[in-house]
């Protein structure tokens, strides 16, 4: 089997980090959702953890350059993503799954993966090979010329994920993206989240453990706005095996971090 | 580019030997897919039975076209009217026919009063402005904001659309009552350059909101109770509207960064 070379290997990295955040303060509306944050992410796959209200999509958000910051520092891919200058370029770069997909009813699977490609300023003749190539890695290749509103809730949110990867993006973001998605569903995209994290920077927004424990790499803990925790899924784990409340060591370790973060503050 | 695949190593490659390695193989069928002559050359290398099989799948994938479902219809127009438009706009733009032509049938009605026409352009466009380039209207508005395209470029193409629809029940009403098209034409060109330009700093909906209100309340509203048309939509105004559509409308260029700033 020849192994194929994407163009993210040949690509030259000039930065250390594709995520770069300190003292990073965003509000949502006049609430402080995020507040004198630092958090340094590299490739692989992330999985941002925390309670309601935890500012988890408004940090999202942030990332996706959608959301201005209101202070501190935020580099995204070694460009300051607060420079309007960049924002082009840098937004070619980047893949986001809102929490809350918006959708065309009257499109179909394709035409909606091929018009996000055309807004990320794909070239013309790569559109159709890239939309296809997505369709695929989410599984909806027989669903591919079904309109979106013919879909069930589990099918949008992987039409959400293809939209979001269709451009090979360095840094994606999914808030939320196992929404929906049946257990045998979730399963394929934990293997499809490891797949992209190999070669690029995914940060997966969640509230289910088991779902970072599984995919994800690494773990970054928030609550109120600010970090609580960032380690390896296994330190969670080791962590929940000695104290916590929850079903499985990861919840423990969860509630454990929480706990102790609140009780601290 | 003349050099070819090596017979030797085509036919291995046809006949599946082991002896290819990995580099090898890849050379091979990075070649045959850019060079027809090593295609036709490999085909004649191939074993008899393996050309019968060929031929048998040819046929059944033949057969499978001519008899399976026809290929999907492309809904070209579809994918390209939302690279210019988004749908939620067209009510609005039925309300804004709607008062153009109460604007005509009350001019020819009351030829003596101020024309509704003319009090009405300028802010004719704004309504649809708002709608095409607001998180209401567009579900996929957080991810349209986030990509490279949005920014001036996206609005201007979705301006564009909005002043197709409105620009004729302007220019038919003011056709039909007999008015100069730079009288009505202008002035809306200015103010949708100044909702773009003002757009970039507030949010488009915020200016075209703005505008339109100090528009009705300042101007349309007076002239309505005073039955006095006022100065700035008689003839001797239009060369300040032509400067001021100019003007603005090469501040909005200028000022394109501003729309792809953080929203």
């Amino acid at each position: 089997m020849v192994r194929m070379v994407s163009a993210a290997e040949l690509k030259p990295t000039t930065y250390a980090w594709p995520v770069e955040i300190a003292g990073l303060r965003v509000k949502a509306g006049r609430h402080l959702a995020v507040d004198d944050l630092d958090l340094r992410l590299g490739n692989g796959v992330h999985g941002l953890l925390g309670p309601n209200g935890a500012g988890k999509t408004t940090l999202m958000r942030a990332l996706s350059t959608v959301h201005r910051p209101s202070g501190g520092q935020l580099r995204l891919l070694g460009e300051e993503a607060t420079n309007g200058r960049v924002l082009r370029p840098l937004r070619r770069r980047l893949g986001y799954l809102p929490q809350h997909f918006g959708f065309y009813p009257r499109f179909t699977v394709r035409e909606y993966v091929e018009y996000m490609a055309w807004l990320r300023e794909m070239p013309k003749t790569a559109i159709p090979g890239a939309v296809q190539r997505a369709v695929e890695r989410v599984g909806l290749t027989s669903r591919a010329d079904s309109r979106l509103k013919a879909l069930s809730g589990g099918m949008l949110r992987r039409v959400g994920i293809a939209q979001a990867i269709v451009n090979d993006p360095d840094l994606l973001l999914l808030d939320e993206p196992t929404v929906g998605l049946d257990p045998e569903q979730r399963v394929e995209f934990r293997a499809l989240l490891r797949e992209l994290g190999a070669e690029s920077c995914v940060v997966v927004s969640t509230h289910l453990v088991e779902d970072v424990v599984a995919a994800c790499s690494n773990v970054v803990l928030v609550n109120e706005g600010r970090l609580v925790w960032q380690g390896l899924p296994a330190e969670l784990i080791e962590r929940g095996e000695h104290g916590g409340t929850g079903d499985s060591p990861a919840e423990r370790g969860y509630t454990s971090f929480l706990t102790s973060h609140r009780s601290a503050s | 580019m003349t050099d070819h695949i090596p017979s030797a190593s085509l036919a291995a490659y046809t006949a599946g030997e082991p002896g290819l390695d990995d580099a090898a193989v890849w050379a091979v069928e990075v070649h045959l897919e850019n060079c027809a002559e090593c295609r036709a050359r490999m085909a004649g290398l191939a074993p008899p039975p393996v050309l019968a099989l060929l031929d048998d799948v040819q046929v059944m994938i033949d057969r499978g076209v001519r008899s399976g479902p026809g290929p999907v219809r492309r809904r070209t127009w579809r994918r390209l009217a939302h690279r210019w438009a988004v749908w939620s706009v067209v009510p609005w733009l039925t309300l804004v026919f709607s008062a153009v032509l109460a604007a005509f049938l009350l001019d020819r009605e009351f030829p003596q009063r101020p024309s509704l026409v003319l009090l009405l352009a300028p802010v004719a466009p704004l309504a649809g402005l708002a709608i095409a380039w607001s998180r209401r209207s567009d579900p996929a508005w957080e991810i349209t904001v986030g990509t490279s395209r949005a920014g001036l470029e996206l609005l201007l193409r979705r301006t564009v659309v909005v002043l197709a629809t409105v620009l004729p029940p302007l220019a038919w009403a003011g056709w039909l009552l007999e008015m100069s098209p730079a009288l009505w034409l202008l002035p809306s060109l200015a103010f949708t350059a100044a909702t773009l330009l003002l757009g970039g700093l507030i949010g488009v909906a915020r200016a075209a909101t703005l505008l339109s209100a100090g528009w009705l309340l300042a101007v349309a509203l007076p002239a309505v109770l005073t039955s006095n048309l006022p100065v700035v939509v008689r003839p001797s105004s239009v060369p300040v509207w032509a400067a001021a559509a100019l003007i603005g409308a090469v501040l909005a260029v200028l000022r394109a960064g501003d729309h792809r700033r953080f929203n």
